[in-house]
């Protein structure tokens, strides 16, 4: 056997081997974890925005309902709690974490939803556009949460599918051994709504 | 022994059958039942007037041809039990506004019969279409117009918000020339499968070809030089002009012409209202 031929023949071995494996979904489980530990991020990024809101919401409401004062404390309380919970990417398989992230910002959009409700009942401060400015963007935050959070749990759905189904799970019962199902959010259907905003 | 022996056989058979219809079936869970992107205006609930819908249209192409900016008007006869947030979400990326890679669709939806609207802004143009501006063009454009049932006159002046808002980015203004890049890794799926299926039947030859303990070839000189020929009939040269490259789907892919989504995505960025 010449040697260009044994040489071709290595060739198509490696190319061979590696779009077997390829196409079997070596790949498959890693690329479905980083992609669920994406979503997570995003996930945390929007809470992060709105607490980022928070402070100046709390500024102006103060401006005009500083009576109120149980309330706004509440929520400067409930918004210094959840930023201290944090679930890092690597954490997710704990559902314990996950829960303790969720009930933190589960308080804090209570207490949010608070505030927006007093807010209703001072006129001036309904109309101030400062107000009405920071109400749109804690809105469109809200929604992005949900966004954020139906994103991860369809990715850690798909993720965690793979680690049982074939032919995903050879691949996990022998080279990724170690990974294990993510939590998903256990939320009841009342804490998955944002709180409504009103105009 | 040949009844186990078949019957064995014929379950690997189902089985391999099985795994490649697992792999084939690529859910994508939409739960709605949404209208086809047929246009730059999609108005499922009939409530605009043909002037003003070809107006806005006009309006629509010239700012995808200025910006590549993709905004599409949508009327729905029915949320279908669903919340408008999420609703637009998901038809969003069901039809897959804005250039893959920036982003940049908007969508502006009008769902009459449960007297909500919402503009949907692609993760591209939430800096520029923000929520509180959205919210403003909801509120003082169109909302005012809906209320007195001028649908069209409300749809129009949004798009002229949404336009207006979307052109004081001046950095995006610049159309870029050639293919859009989505249209490069579109055609590479198209071809994959194509090139799979080449190294597959080269590598099944080849192997019969080592079964019988030497390559099914020979060596010719031509032009001085040393040129390995197959004996296979058929792989030189139809193997590949007739084999898929020509018939393998991709000219006929509707590349051009036709109006549909870049593969652009949104994450709930914009606002809604209702009247």
């Amino acid at each position: 056997m010449s040697p260009l031929v044994s040489r071709l023949r290595v060739i198509l071995a490696v190319l061979g081997v590696g779009l077997t494996l390829s196409a079997c979904g070596y790949n498959t489980i890693p690329t479905l974890e980083e992609q669920a530990k994406a979503r997570w991020a995003d996930v945390q990024n929007q809470y992060q925005r709105r607490a980022d809101l928070i402070p100046n919401l709390v500024a102006t409401v103060q401006g005009f309902a500083a009576q109120e004062k149980n309330v706004l404390t509440a929520v400067v309380e409930a918004r210094a709690k959840a930023t201290q919970v944090k679930v890092d990417a690597s954490q997710l398989t704990d559902p314990d974490k996950l829960k303790a992230f969720q009930d933190a910002q589960n308080q804090l959009s209570g207490a949010l939803g608070r505030l927006l409700a007093v807010s209703e009942n001072y006129p001036e401060l309904r109309s101030n556009t400062n107000f009405l400015a920071l109400q749109s963007q804690l809105e469109g935050t809200e929604n992005r949460i949900a966004v954020a959070r139906r994103d991860y749990i369809d990715a850690v759905r798909a993720y965690n599918t793979a680690l049982r189904t074939f032919p995903t799970v050879l691949w996990a019962k022998t080279f990724f051994s170690g990974n294990k199902p993510m939590a998903e959010f256990t939320a009841s259907e009342g804490a998955e709504r944002p709180p409504q905003v009103k105009f | 022994m040949a009844g186990p022996r078949a019957c064995g056989v014929k379950a690997a058979a189902t089985f391999v059958l099985a795994a490649a219809l697992l792999c084939w079936t690529a859910a994508l869970g939409f739960a709605y039942d949404f209208p086809a992107l047929s246009g730059r205006v999609v108005d499922q609930a009939g409530v605009m007037n043909a002037q003003s819908r070809s107006t806005v249209e006009a309006k629509l192409k010239d700012l995808e041809d200025k910006s590549s900016i993709q905004l599409v008007v949508a009327t729905v006869r029915s949320l279908q039990g669903g919340d408008i947030e999420t609703y637009a979400n998901q038809l969003f990326r069901f039809w897959k506004l804005g250039e893959a890679k920036k982003n940049n669709g908007v969508l502006l939806l009008v769902a009459p019969s449960e007297h909500k609207v919402r503009i949907e802004v692609g993760y591209g143009l939430e800096g520029t279409l923000t929520d509180a501006l959205s919210s403003v063009i909801i509120q003082s454009a169109i909302i005012p117009r809906f209320k007195a049932n001028d649908f069209s006159g409300g749809i129009e002046r949004g798009v002229d918000g949404i336009i207006s808002v979307l052109s004081g980015d001046t950095a995006d203004w610049q159309r870029k020339v050639g293919v859009r890049s989505d249209d490069i890794s579109k055609l590479f799926n198209a071809l994959f499968p194509i090139l799979f299926f080449l190294v597959f039947v080269f590598l099944m030859r080849y192997m019969m070809g080592a079964g019988h303990g030497a390559p099914s070839g020979h060596y010719v000189r031509r032009n001085g030089r040393l040129v390995f020929v197959p004996y296979a009939s058929g792989w030189g040269s139809s193997g590949w002009s007739g084999g898929g490259f020509s018939g393998g789907g991709f000219s006929g892919g509707g590349f051009s012409g036709g109006f549909s989504g870049g593969g652009g995505s949104s994450g709930g960025g914009g606002a809604s209202g209702g009247w």
